[in-house]
Formats: structure tokens, C-alpha cells, sequence
């Protein structure tokens, strides 16, 4: 070995052993579902990793060429399951494209809660799962309580509390129960101490910090080119939000509400000041990033519901309802990309003309994501891999579908 | 108890009363120690539920849960044993004994109290430290018996680990060791009798540095958290016990408790006063053994209770850190051994000899007694007439050179500094 | 407000570059498309990733899908049997969105259990390696040139390609009986 050619972390882990095969998953507490990543390894030194995935596919797009636009709603919820609405939301918004039809404005406002109300939910198992991962535990459990909250606040909306089938082509299903805005607003009142907790024990600790800083790190070209979106993309410093800088059909959801973009632009966060500063040791890009993003969007969207529950009471009359379960489609393609939690979750559907699609694609953001692992994990130690796969917030229902 | 009991006995039955002393001896320990792991485990859930806003175990046993390690036990026994195919079946099986009986056997000279010991050995520090580092083999064994690859990594992580941060651990024994003049930890403790000032903690700077580090170490030495990478279930699953179900399971899990039940001992008598409270509620109320035997057991009693309370509050700290920090990495782990706690260790050392250079006796003790010590060395060797007739216990015989040697160590350094501060 | 790549001085610059690659185009309708020949995609696909005037650096997605119809068909549908792949491309710095899309035979030269071939654009945009693997495995689409083309969803032994239209799952999978 030429001493001048190797680099500081070659000359710390110059001692080479027998590579070891070592499969992680598809039962593992930490792979998020039944991820198996199959790892190379040199003593604990991953040299590569392997994502293999498919242990959860369920055929959800040749389901959709078999059931009408309504009835593959449900089928969506299963997609992610931790962010439900979202995903009603993209299938919902794409079917409607498709067809022409707009929804009334108050109907867009309480998508837009509901919708944002379940980013919150999705963003709080996201950013505690990495804790988890690393072994933190109390973050996970606090979490998890306030996302209880949230679903209690769907279950009383819709009667599901993961699945919700609520979001549907041409409305929602259900007008909100009376009083459900001001639980609503209740539980964003109790809800920002809770965040503040989660810079203490996860975001500003030295120990979460040296776990994530500098692991993972997904420069912007790469993310692109492996087609990362959502958290992951803007960690890297990107700002780019598809309620932003989406299809009108989705943007003008957006339009009148005002919030940041959760991406660290000449070298600072808009929320600059107002949350805790990102530590030196932490690269644009890392495990970190992509967990402040998260724990930033939690606040953003919080804003969001706020701003929505004003709107929305403002409003009279009831929102729209669904579609007529056997609509026909017209002979004709449509695309649409929304802002999941996750990433960009896209849907195509190709019309033949009659009520059931001829072809239904769905494009995954976990899926993307986590093509990017095999990159990201290329010479990191084996306790790294827990710390970047949960930092991607991978949820397999929607990788594998 | 041993010799009461030979009183008893004819003299060619020496053996059997040895015997069964020691039976009875190891069976009152089994019995300290399953409680201490219960308990333990009890705390645990109810601390972290606490931590964690959830109430914890509330059912079993009354409102606050009290048998629900007990339902655990019960229901674990009833899990599969299952031994992977893979596995080498004898060590496979081993070796959870192996990792409780290490645990375990440091209980022996873990004194309770002052009469309250089961073996009061001359060398009982030497003997804690070597005998609680046979946990290293027994989990070694259990990693590579158990022809897993998880259970390998932990295993490993374990030997790295475990040994080394076997060097700042012993390091930071050896201070109190030197301050107090002797390897007996019962002698120790006896030497912190009187008010909260006379813990060695307390003694000076250096003292309190040392039992900072040594907490950390016996954080690092028991695998608890941040320092649980053996089985750093996110990465490892369960490390070195993934193999492990039921029976053999607890058993790793009691020798956990126990572990921790006993470094906390340890630290207890080496820095905070041992069964000494901040209080000298014996001395104060005359529960001594030279004002009768009934007398003396209270004071043994009201020791061992602050002893046993001191260690559990060493538990509930290292379950407090537990549920609050995520866990390091190994190169973090043992860079934090390497770069941090050996050179502080060492530090404090060497700050430790030249403060009992410059202040024989500690500060209170050279204020109250100026004129009466002259050197540290003297105040050392005076002050054991119980260890010295201990060297006679046959059981001490292996201990007993290195016992000497090292007290020899700080005396030796000592007289070289003073020869040079003074010149000549 | 995302801009659809729709103006044609950006189309006939791409057909004087590329000029019997272009076959179909419409780039005013709402998804705008080019259809591309297959062999092609990938020099055109380089091009509008590279060209400052596209700048599509993102693939989000790769669709597979048959067009298929046999005398069993109910759909009303009058195409051709056909597969078309079709590549949702959209533009970060530009804002806009294009659709590549690709026409290929059911099979090879006609023959039945011969997967129509499409050069990869896995070296163009990473996306690209999950994806085809993905169109590979569930329709049935060779792609030439990619670096691991394995099956990614269903099983590495698994027959058939489950989203072809005439796809007949099989009765059972390693003895396990297939409802």
C-alpha cells in the first residue's frame, strides 16, 4: 500500500479481515418493514451494501387495472400507511386531473389539513424512528404519543385510524365532525412544547449529533440523479417543494398559505434563529440534515393547519363529496407528482374508456430514496447503516407495493 | 460463620462445616442477588415508563407493579429453548451460567456491611476486578457458540469494549486503593466511617474526577447504555443474546442486573462511604458490636440498608442515562476509552498522589490532626491492624503479594517525589 | 408555476439534432411528450439532461405498459398490440416537465417469449437502474446495457412478467399453490 495514497479513513481501518456477508433483514428491528440489505463487511466496516426489496409487494398496480378509480382508493391508503392521506391525495388530485374536475375551495382547505395534519404524523415517526435506530428510545415513545393524538383527531374525522379512504376523487368523504376544528386547534396549541423536547434530546445531543453528522452524505447532483425528493432532497440543500413548485392542480391547493420550504439555501435554514443551529460537525446533505428538515417541515405544517383551520371555518357551505364510484375514464393519460411526506409520490393513469384504468403506475419516493442507499452506506461502519436507512424514512408498503 | 460453625463441629469435620457455610453463605447471596435483579428490573420499567410519560407496569402485584419482574420470569420459563442448529451445542449452553456466575461472584466480597461480607478478603478490590472481567469470555463464548453472524459482532464489540475500559476502571479503583492504604474493601469502607466529609469522594478534586470516569467505565463495563453495543439492538438485534430464548436468556439478562447491582457496589464503598451513611447514625446512636450482639446487627442492619440504597441509586442513574442517550459507535467508544478516560484516569492519579503529598490525610484530617501525621506513608500503615491480621486467611494467599506490591506503589512513588522536592 | 417545455423552437432544435429519432411530439398538451426510437433514447435522453434549454435532470419515473388486445379483449380500445415505455422527466432548474416515450413490439422479431430490447439510460439518470429493473421484471422489457438487470419485485425465479395483460399466474410457486 503507498503510504501518500491513502486517505484518513483508509489508514484507520487499514487492518484488513475476511470480508463477511451479512444479511440485515428482512427481520430486523431496524430496517423499517422487511428491508434486507445484504452488506458486504470487513470486521464492521461495510465495504457494500445491497438493498433487496419486494418481501411486501402486493401488486397494488395490477389491483388498480382491476377496480374502478373509487374503489382503488383504499388501495392507496396501504401504499404508505403512515401517511395515508397523502396518498389519497395524489390519487385522488391525479383522477381528477384526468377527468377534469375541480373541487370546490373549502374542500381544498380541508384536504390541505387533513393532508398537512398527517405530514406532521408521518414527519414524527420519520424523526423518531432515527432515534430509535440509534438507539434513543424516549423520543420514539413521545412521538408516538402525539401522533396517537393525531390519529384520535382522524378517527373521530373518519372512523380510520391509519387507513382512511377519506381523500377521494371529486371530494372528501365526510364533513368534520361539529367541534373537530377546535380539537384541531387544541392539539397544535399543546403541540410545539413537544418539538422543543425533541431538539433537546435528539437534535442539539452530542451524541445523536456525532451518530449523524457527517454519515450519509448525498451531495445534490446525487440525490437528483438517483431522483431523491421530499426531506432527502432538500437536506441536500435544494429547495424544492412540489407544493411549490408542482402542477397548478396541486400548487393552487397552496397558493393562499403562507410557510417556508424546509431547505438550507446560502447557508442557512429560513427558520434561521428560531430553532437550534446546526452543528459544525454536520454536512449539508448528512443524516442530520435530513433529520432537522423533517423536525423543521413538523413546524411548518403545523403553521400550515393553523392557516387552514381559519380558512376553512371561513368558508361556507359543506365540502365536495366523491365522484360516482363507476365514472368512465376517457381514453387518455394522466401524471401528476405530489408533495408526500416521504418525496414526490406520482400516479399515472391511462383511461381506455372505461370506469377501470387500463394502466396504473405509481411512482414510489421511498423507492427512489432508498436506491440512493447503496451509495450512501459504500465504507461506513455497520452501525452507520441504521442511522442512514432511518434517515431516508423509508416505509416499504410503498417500495414494495 | 465458618469458624462459629467449626466451633461446633469436631475438628476432623472441618471440611463439612466449611461446607456448608459456604452453601449457606452462596445460597444467601443467590437469593440478594435475584432480589437486587428484580428489583432492578422493576425500576427499570418504571423508571423509563416514568421517562417516557407512560405508567409502566401497573397491574401485577397492586397499583405500582411490583410482581411483574416476577410474571416476566414466569412467563419467559415458559418460552421455546431453542438451540440454533448452527450452534456448539455444550458452549452454546455454558455460557449463560458462565456470564451469571462472573456476575455473581464478585457478591463474595462485596461487603454489605461491616461484619455483613461473605468473604472478607485482604485482596477483595484485585479479586472484584478480576473475577467481574470473566464476563468477557463467558459473552465471547455465547457470540461464537452460538454460530451467528449478530452474535459474533457483539461478541467482539464486547471483547474490545469490555477490555478496554478495564484499564481507566482499574486505574480509577486504584486511587481509593492508595488513599485508604489497603486492598480490602471492607477496610475501605471502614476507613470512610463518620460524617458525609469522610467519603474518599469528598477527599479531594482528584477523588471527584476519578469517580466521574468511573462511572463512565461502569457504564461502558456493564454494556449499558450508550455503551450497549454487545447488543445494540438496531444494528445487532440482540448482539451477543439474539440466539437466546427463555431460560438461558434470563439468565444473560440477571447477570445484567447483577452486574450493574455490583459495580455500583463497588463504587459505592470505593467513593461514597460504602454502608457508611452521610449521617454516622451508628456511631451516633452506639449500634456497635462492643455495646452488644443485638446492637451491632442493627448497626450492620441500618449499614447494609444504606449500602443497598446507595447501589440502586447507582442503578437508577445508569437507567436514567439509559433512556436518554443514543448509543456511541465503536470507534466513538473507544476513542472515548482511549482518548478521555485513560489520560483523565491517569491525571487524576497522579493529581491524587501529589495532593496526599502535599495534604497527608486529606484536608479535613490534616486541619484536625496537623501535628499528628507527618506522612501519609505513616498514617497508612499505622491504621490497619484488621488487614494485617487478615493476611493470615489462607484464601488471600494468591492475592496476597500483589496486594503488597501495590501498596508498596504509591508509598515507593511518594518517598521518590519528596526525596526530589525536598533535594536530598 | 411550472412551465411546460412548449416552445417549438426547443422541438425543431431537437429534431435538427436528432433527426429520424423524433417520431411523434406534442409538447402544448398538459403532459408534454416526444416519442422517441427506441434505439435512440439514450443519445436523446443525454441531450435534454445536458442541454441548458432542457435541463431535465431528473427521471422521476419509468412506466412500462402493454397495450395488448386479442379477440377476449372487452375494452373498447383500438390500438395496435404494443408496449410503450414511457420516461416522466422533469426539469429542477427550469421548472418544467417532458415525457419521453418509447414504442417497442410486445416481442422481439414477433416472437412470443422474446422481450423487446431498449437501450438502459441507467449511466444518464440513476433512477433509472431501480426502475428498469422494475419494468424488466413486472412487463417484460430487455434493457440493454444496464449493469445488473435482475427481477426486483417478484421473486429471482419467478416466470412470467405479472403486469403483461395476458400474463396467466402460475398455479403454484415451489409447491406453495397459487390462489
Amino acid at each position: 500500500m503507498q503510504p501518500e495514497s491513502v486517505s484518513a479513513t483508509q489508514i484507520e481501518y487499514d487492518v484488513q479481515t475476511e470480508q463477511m456477508l451479512l444479511s440485515m433483514g428482512p427481520q430486523h428491528p431496524s430496517t423499517h418493514g422487511v428491508l434486507r440489505l445484504a452488506l458486504r463487511t470487513d470486521g464492521e466496516v461495510v465495504l457494500a451494501a445491497m438493498p433487496h426489496i419486494g418481501y411486501l409487494h402486493r401488486c397494488a398496480e395490477k389491483i388498480g387495472e382491476k377496480l374502478t378509480v373509487r374503489q382503488f382508493v383504499p388501495y392507496t391508503d396501504r401504499l404508505d400507511y403512515l401517511a395515508a392521506m397523502n396518498m389519497n391525495l395524489g390519487w385522488a388530485l391525479t383522477v381528477e386531473k384526468l377527468l377534469g374536475i375541480e373541487v370546490s375551495e373549502k374542500t381544498m382547505h380541508l384536504r390541505v389539513l387533513v393532508c398537512e395534519l398527517d405530514r406532521i404524523a408521518s414527519h414524527l415517526v420519520g424523526t423518531c424512528a432515527l432515534g430509535l435506530d440509534l438507539g434513543s428510545f424516549t423520543p420514539f415513545m413521545w412521538c408516538f404519543r402525539e401522533r396517537e393524538k393525531i390519529l384520535n383527531l382522524f378517527e373521530a374525522l373518519c372512523g380510520a385510524r391509519m387507513l382512511y379512504n377519506y381523500v377521494v376523487p371529486g371530494g372528501v368523504m365526510a364533513e368534520p365532525p361539529r367541534g373537530w376544528l377546535e380539537q384541531c386547534r387544541q392539539f397544535l396549541d399543546q403541540f410545539q412544547p413537544v418539538i422543543e423536547d425533541l431538539h433537546v434530546v435528539l437534535t442539539t445531543n452530542d451524541v445523536f449529533i456525532r451518530r449523524t453528522a457527517g454519515i450519509g452524505v448525498l451531495s445534490p447532483q446525487t440525490a437528483i440523479s438517483y431522483g431523491c425528493t421530499g426531506p432527502v432532497l432538500r437536506a441536500t440543500g435544494v429547495c424544492w417543494d412540489l407544493r411549490r413548485h408542482g402542477e397548478p392542480i396541486y400548487t393552487r391547493m397552496y397558493d393562499d398559505y403562507q410557510f417556508h420550504i424546509a431547505a438550507q439555501t446560502d447557508g442557512r435554514y429560513p427558520q434561521h434563529g428560531r430553532q437550534p443551529p446546526v452543528p459544525g460537525s454536520a454536512v449539508l446533505g448528512d443524516s442530520w440534515h435530513r433529520f432537522y428538515v423533517r423536525l423543521l417541515e413538523i413546524g411548518e405544517s403545523a403553521a400550515v393547519v393553523r392557516q387552514a383551520i381559519d380558512k376553512y371555518s371561513r368558508l361556507k357551505g359543506a365540502p365536495s363529496g366523491p365522484i360516482p364510484m363507476r365514472t368512465k375514464l376517457p381514453q387518455a393519460a394522466a401524471y401528476l407528482e405530489t408533495e408526500a411526506p416521504k418525496g414526490q409520490l406520482g400516479f399515472l393513469i391511462i383511461g381506455d374508456g372505461s370506469a377501470v384504468p387500463w394502466r396504473v403506475r405509481i411512482r414510489s419516493p421511498s423507492f427512489c430514496n432508498l436506491s440512493a442507499v447503496e451509495e450512501m452506506c459504500r465504507g461506513c461502519l455497520l452501525a452507520d447503516v441504521p442511522a442512514i436507512v432511518g434517515s431516508l424514512d423509508i416505509v416499504l408498503g410503498e417500495i414494495d407495493r | 460463620m465458618a469458624d462459629h460453625l467449626a466451633n461446633w463441629f469436631h475438628p476432623s469435620l472441618d471440611w463439612l462445616a466449611y461446607t456448608i457455610a459456604g452453601a449457606a453463605g452462596a445460597a444467601l447471596l443467590l437469593v440478594v442477588a435475584l432480589m437486587v435483579a428484580a428489583v432492578s428490573m422493576w425500576l427499570e420499567r418504571k423508571i423509563s415508563a416514568r421517562i417516557q410519560d407512560r405508567l409502566g407496569p401497573t397491574r401485577v402485584g397492586g397499583r405500582y407493579g411490583w410482581l411483574q419482574p416476577l410474571a416476566d420470569g414466569l412467563k419467559v420459563l415458559g418460552k421455546e429453548d431453542i438451540i440454533p442448529a448452527q450452534a456448539d451445542k455444550l458452549l452454546f449452553r455454558a455460557a449463560p451460567y458462565l456470564a451469571y456466575a462472573a456476575a455473581f461472584c464478585t457478591y463474595m466480597v462485596l461487603p454489605f456491611s461491616g461484619r455483613w461480607v461473605a468473604l472478607p478478603l485482604d485482596s477483595a478490590v484485585f479479586m472484584f476486578l478480576a473475577v467481574a472481567s470473566l464476563e468477557v469470555p463467558a459473552i465471547i463464548l455465547a457470540g461464537y457458540a452460538s454460530g451467528s453472524k449478530y452474535s459474533l459482532f457483539g461478541a467482539m464489540r464486547e471483547a474490545a469494549q469490555v477490555v478496554s475500559y478495564e484499564i481507566p476502571l482499574a486505574l480509577c479503583v486504584v486511587i481509593p486503593v492508595m488513599l485508604a492504604g489497603t486492598l480490602s474493601l471492607s477496610e475501605i469502607a471502614e476507613q470512610q466511617r463518620g460524617w458525609l466529609t469522610s467519603w474518599l469522594v469528598f477527599r479531594n478534586p482528584f477523588v471527584c474526577g476519578a469517580f466521574f470516569v468511573f462511572g463512565i467505565c461502569a457504564l461502558a463495563h456493564t454494556n449499558r447504555a450508550p455503551f450497549d453495543l454487545p447488543e445494540a439492538e438496531s444494528e445487532l438485534v440482540a448482539g451477543f443474546m439474539t440466539e437466546y430464548s427463555g431460560f438461558r436468556w434470563v439468565v444473560f439478562f440477571m447477570a445484567e442486573y447483577a452486574a450493574m447491582f455490583a459495580i455500583c457496589g463497588l463504587g459505592a464503598i470505593l467513593f461514597l462511604g460504602g454502608w457508611n451513611g452521610p449521617i454516622p447514625l451508628t456511631d451516633l446512636l452506639g449500634l456497635r458490636y462492643d455495646a452488644g450482639p443485638l446492637a451491632g446487627w442493627l448497626g450492620d442492619a441500618l449499614g447494609a440498608i444504606n449500602f443497598i440504597f446507595k447501589c440502586f441509586l447507582g442503578i437508577t442513574c445508569m437507567i436514567w442515562m439509559r433512556w436518554t442517550l443514543p448509543r456511541l459507535r465503536i470507534d466513538q467508544v473507544m476513542s472515548l476509552c482511549l482518548k478521555y478516560c485513560i489520560p483523565l484516569a491517569t491525571l487524576m492519579l497522579a493529581g491524587c498522589m501529589l495532593w496526599q503529598y502535599a495534604m497527608p490525610g486529606g484536608v479535613v484530617h490534616t486541619v484536625g490532626n496537623a501535628g499528628h501525621s507527618h506522612s501519609p506513608v505513616a498514617e497508612c500503615t499505622q491504621h490497619r491492624p484488621h488487614a494485617q491480621r487478615r493476611l493470615s486467611n489462607p484464601l488471600s494467599g494468591p492475592g496476597a503479594p500483589e496486594n503488597s506490591s501495590l501498596r508498596q506503589q504509591p508509598r515507593l512513588l511518594l518517598e521518590a517525589t519528596s526525596v526530589l522536592l525536598r533535594g536530598n | 408555476m411550472p412551465m411546460p417545455a412548449n416552445e417549438p423552437a426547443l422541438l425543431d432544435m431537437l429534431k435538427e439534432q436528432f433527426a429520424a429519432a423524433i417520431q411523434e411530439a406534442d409538447l402544448s398538451a398538459t403532459d408534454p411528450w416526444i416519442q422517441v426510437a427506441a434505439e435512440h433514447l439514450p443519445a436523446v435522453a443525454a441531450f435534454v439532461r445536458d442541454h441548458p434549454q432542457w435541463r431535465m435532470e431528473m427521471l422521476n419515473c419509468i412506466t412500462g405498459v402493454d397495450y395488448w388486445r386479442d379477440e377476449t379483449t372487452t375494452a373498447n380500445v383500438d390500438w395496435q398490440p404494443h408496449i410503450e415505455l414511457l420516461y416522466h422527466l422533469s426539469s429542477l432548474a427550469r421548472r418544467s416537465r417532458l415525457m419521453l416515450k418509447v414504442v417497442l413490439p410486445r416481442w422481439k422479431e414477433g416472437q412470443v417469449g422474446q422481450l423487446p430490447e431498449v437501450p438502459t439510460v441507467s449511466h444518464i439518470w440513476r433512477t433509472a437502474e431501480w426502475h428498469e429493473r422494475e419494468v424488466f421484471d413486472l412487463v417484460g422489457v430487455q434493457f440493454v446495457g444496464h449493469p445488473d438487470l435482475r427481477r426486483i419485485l417478484c421473486a429471482e425465479d419467478w416466470v412470467g412478467h405479472p403486469l403483461r395483460k395476458d400474463y396467466q399466474p402460475p398455479a403454484e410457486y415451489r409447491g406453495i399453490p397459487i390462489a
